[in-house]
């Protein structure tokens, strides 16, 4: 007999089998998680139950039918039957308390639990972030050490012990630096002819000459010489930006309901969402603005409301003047989204258009502009900013526009600007 | 930590460790060796996490499993239930295999340990090494080197063919799971000397027994050409053939030199786990029967304290209760009761025996060693056949068996109840509701279309009107076209009547 602890095993010998079971299930997993996150959206952590028709996952068999045919039951517990009873068929075909036994049910549909990351995994994907590679090429993050060979000075922490012993040794052997066991051996040998007293003065001359010869040469030749010495050399490699900042720019004027707050919440969500998984760090800057604007946290952002009118270059040079004291461009990837209901002082559209153009834009790697409206609202014309800002679009700058009313367009919307597939991604807003 | 083995004592505390339950395996195996005469595999105790038990779970029990979805699927779902409480985790797995291999959890408490301990390592060990089935169809000592082979293998085929190409094939495969099994050992081919000696025994049968007169008989048969050429098709082809998988292998003209090792391997597997499926009662009765006398034995010598045997005694009840029939429990009868009960019943005919025991089981009654007489029922029967043997009267009594006959339209008709005219009704019922090969359809392969379009001919004979499931035939038969490569046709005949009831036609998917 033999006991074996087998429970510090590698874990997750099944993953891989998941990973085919989710790939095989994939459209409809797909569907539950897109129903899933409609429903809950995709705040908090945890894992997400998902049920998924099990119709792709059915395993058949060659067996033979529930039901039909002649059958015979042995069945236990008999209390009052005797033979030739006749018992009234159970509705449904659900012989005799049989159908206890739920296989057919869970065979329709399949539930289980997806993993937060495989969850968001589906949730985003085929999205990317527009022109990432440029970006990421272009601008970097500092450096960061990587090794590259060795060099014959550095920080004792850096010494390459292996490297320096094969030095030395081959150094030792091409010197013929006599090894410990050797001067030893003949010690031995120079004492036991002392000892025995039988040998020729000669020999023990001879003997004791090379002795010394042998202990000159071991001090002489060190047994680490400074010229072995090797340290790992590190080379400082650029890395790529990983950082980035999203800005959140809101109009918060009376103008601006519950319901459209709702749906700008929603939209800065999945952009955090999205952003915080391909950047190690993503910082928001919230920016609400009325006639003036305020750089705010977030609580005070979708929170408490105010009242003034509506001048959206305010929140622009805002952002303007928190890029330049925190955000250099080298150092950070910028994404902003204005969310507003298209209300601007009709003087200000020009100088806002400006800004955006000169200031923000350059700066960014992505600007977004969600117009929201109120949930009724089928036919709502073009408004004074939206008109302003398509002029923006049309000459090929990075800004996207769509108009939202309900809370069921955000994920289409947003998987519209993010998409993959460039043709969607650029298709005009309807 | 005392090393005086005599003040070992196993108590109902939940802590434990590896030099306790080592000790409690050397009580449980004096025991089984001892006073039930178990002979046994070596037995290998594996310590797992009630996670790693999910994973053994999902890959049906083997250690080495290949790479599937439908293992991830079963992972999956297992993993809903238990995390949300709505089944719990076995105690045990163990694989018949040499050494023996059982797996238990470290959350169970000493007492749970050593009951695994002695059912697992000892019951299902015992019955694994001895049962005619398995020492005739499975290698204990190989099928762990076999399933390391098939993980690399079929790992290596979705390197070089792509996973998709591979799961097709093995979706096809476990499909025909089912029908990859052969129920009878295969005819060898005939070496030369073999083939001389029984050439030169006819010829002396033949001189033995000449007689003159049968060359005057007239020469019957003029249907005979047209019959003997299907004969002379099926001989070539080896039909029928009810081994689907093992036909497929051999004979599928398509299929890709991978191809037939998949299928090959899938279908080693389902014969590795058949015995299983035949001697499932039979097993967990033997299990459950060594773990309760050990577990007494233990209790007698003070090797097990009260609260632990409450501890057993309450996990054992659980496990061998059996609900009635109008029980909202009740799924079926529970193999873990019947086995368990039917043994605890020979031993009381072996012991103390009644005079209807006598007359019922003339050879075992009274004859005071129980144990022997299991060990010898234990290699001889599977569970069909150790029902039709052993189920006694006084058994169906207390269970209060009847039968019932379903003809899937007017009301149910008792059959037969638990007195002196039904005894032998239940038992045949009982027995063929045990049966696999019952409870399986009759499937084979009958020909194929060689001067046509090669079209696979299968035939289902059906038997009390019990057809196939009808969705899930046509599903098997598109993965059986898509293997066969050429159209393929099922068709389900009433075994009695030769009628034909219905047909199932699939042809290989149009490649585009």
């Amino acid at each position: 007999m033999n006991i074996v602890d087998r429970r510090l095993n590698p874990r997750g010998k099944s993953l891989a089998n998941r990973q085919r079971f989710l790939r095989r299930a994939r459209k409809q997993i797909l569907e539950a998680v897109r129903e899933a996150s409609a429903r809950d959206g995709i705040t908090g952590g945890g894992n997400s139950r998902i049920r998924i028709k099990a119709d792709s996952l059915r395993e058949p068999r060659l067996a033979p039918a529930a039901e039909g045919g002649e059958r015979f039951h042995v069945v236990p517990g008999n209390k009052d039957y005797v033979e030739g009873d006749r018992i009234p068929r159970p509705p449904s075909g659900e012989g005799r308390g049989r159908g206890g036994s739920g296989d057919g049910e869970s065979e329709d549909a399949f539930q289980f639990v997806l993993s937060r990351e495989e969850f968001i995994d589906l949730f985003l994907e085929d999205l990317e972030l527009p022109d990432m590679l440029r970006k990421e090429l272009r601008e970097t993050e500092g450096t960061t050490p990587r090794r590259a060979g060795y060099q014959t000075s550095g920080a004792a922490a850096n010494l390459n012990l292996v490297r320096t012993m094969r030095n030395s040794l081959s150094r030792r052997i091409a010197l013929k630096r006599p090894r410990p066991e050797e001067i030893a051996a003949r010690e031995a040998e120079l004492a036991a002819l002392e000892r025995s007293g039988e040998a020729e003065q000669e020999v023990i001359a001879r003997l004791t000459l090379e002795l010394e010869q042998q202990r000159r040469r071991s001090r002489r030749v060190a047994f680490i010489d400074p010229i072995d010495v090797r340290y790992n050399r590190f080379e400082n490699v650029p890395r790529p930006a990983s950082r980035a900042v999203m800005f959140c720019l809101m109009d918060v004027s009376g103008s601006m309901t519950a319901h459209m707050k709702d749906l700008a919440k929603r939209f800065y969500k999945l952009l955090y969402l999205f952003l915080s998984r391909r950047y190690e760090r993503v910082e928001i800057v919230f920016i609400r603005h009325t006639h003036l604007a305020r750089e705010v946290d977030e609580e005070t952002f979708f929170s408490s409301t105010e009242s003034g009118g509506t001048v959206v270059s305010t929140a622009l040079e805002e952002m303007q003047r928190v890029l330049a004291a925190r955000y250099p461009r080298e150092q950070w990837n910028i994404y902003a989204a204005q969310a507003s209901d298209g209300d601007n002082m009709p003087a200000d559209n020009a100088h806002a258009v400006a800004v955006l153009q000169n200031a923000i834009l350059p700066a960014c790697q992505y600007f977004a502009y969600l117009e929201v409206g109120p949930e009724d609202e089928r036919y709502g014309g073009s408004t004074e900013l939206w008109r302003a800002y398509q002029r923006i679009a049309k000459a090929g700058l990075p800004i996207a526009m769509r108009k939202v009313n309900h809370r069921s367009q955000i994920y289409p919307v947003f998987r519209q600007l993010f998409s993959r597939d460039r043709a969607v991604r650029t298709e005009a807003p309807a | 930590m005392s090393t005086i083995g005599e003040s070992f004592c196993i108590t109902s505390g939940s802590e434990w460790n590896f030099d306790q339950l080592r000790r409690a395996h050397d009580h449980i195996e004096r025991i089984a060796r001892g006073e039930l005469g178990l002979d046994i595999y070596p037995s290998q105790i594996e310590v797992i996490t009630s996670e790693q038990m999910l994973d053994a779970y999902s890959s049906i029990g083997l250690p080495l499993m290949y790479r599937h979805w439908s293992f991830g699927k079963r992972f999956a779902r297992d993993e809903a239930l238990y995390r949300n409480g709505y089944s719990s985790l076995a105690y045990e797995i163990v694989i018949n295999s040499n050494p023996c291999i059982v797996y238990i959890m470290e959350e169970n408490s000493l007492a749970m340990q050593a009951l695994v301990v002695a059912h697992a390592a000892f019951g299902h060990n015992h019955f694994f090494k001895n049962n005619g089935l398995f020492k005739q169809w499975t290698d204990a000592g190989g099928i762990l080197d076999y399933m390391e082979f098939a993980k690399t293998y079929i790992a290596r085929c979705e390197d070089r063919h792509g996973e998709e190409a591979v799961e097709q094939v093995l979706d096809a495969a476990h499909a025909l799971m089912n029908q990859g099994v052969s129920r009878y050992p295969r005819r060898r081919s005939l070496d030369l000397q073999e083939e001389e000696r029984r050439e030169s025994e006819r010829r002396a049968e033949e001189e033995r027994t000449f007689n003159d007169l049968w060359r005057t008989l007239p020469e019957g048969q003029a249907a005979r050409g047209k019959r003997s050429e299907l004969a002379e098709r099926q001989r070539l082809l080896g039909l029928p053939e009810e081994n689907i998988l093992y036909f497929l292998e051999k004979k599928a003209p398509l299929l890709k030199p991978w191809q037939r090792e998949l299928l090959r391997i899938v279908r080693h597997i389902a014969q590795y786990f058949y015995p299983q499926k035949q001697t499932r009662m039979m097993n967990e009765g033997c299990a459950t029967f060594t773990h309760y006398h050990i577990m007494n034995r233990l209790h007698e010598q003070g090797t097990l304290d009260d609260g632990a045997m409450l501890e057993f005694l309450h996990s054992h009840t659980s496990v061998v209760f059996q609900p009635d029939f109008d029980d909202p429990r009740f799924s079926g009868i529970n193999p873990y009761a019947l086995g368990f009960a039917m043994m605890q019943d020979i031993k009381r005919i072996c012991l103390s025996p009644t005079a209807e025991d006598r007359a019922w089981f003339p050879d075992i009654a009274g004859n005071a060693d129980p144990h022997a007489t299991l060990r010898e029922a234990w290699v001889a029967y599977r569970d069909e056949s150790f029902i039709r043997q052993f189920l006694s009267p006084a058994l169906i009594r207390q269970l209060k068996l009847f039968e019932v006959h379903d003809d899937s339209h007017s009301d149910l008709v008792v059959e037969a109840i638990h007195n002196e005219r039904g005894y032998r009704a239940i038992r045949s019922a009982l027995a063929d509701s045990f049966d696999v090969i019952k409870r399986e359809p009759e499937l084979e392969i009958v020909d194929v279309e060689l001067d046509g379009d090669r079209r696979l001919l299968l035939q289902n004979r059906v038997h009390d009107g019990i057809m196939l499931d009808d969705d899930d035939a046509e599903r098997v038969l598109d993965h059986l076209a898509m293997l066969w490569g050429y159209e393929v046709r099922l068709v389900e005949i009433d075994a009695t009547s030769e009628k034909v009831l219905r047909t199932f036609d699939a042809g290989p998917l149009e490649v585009t």
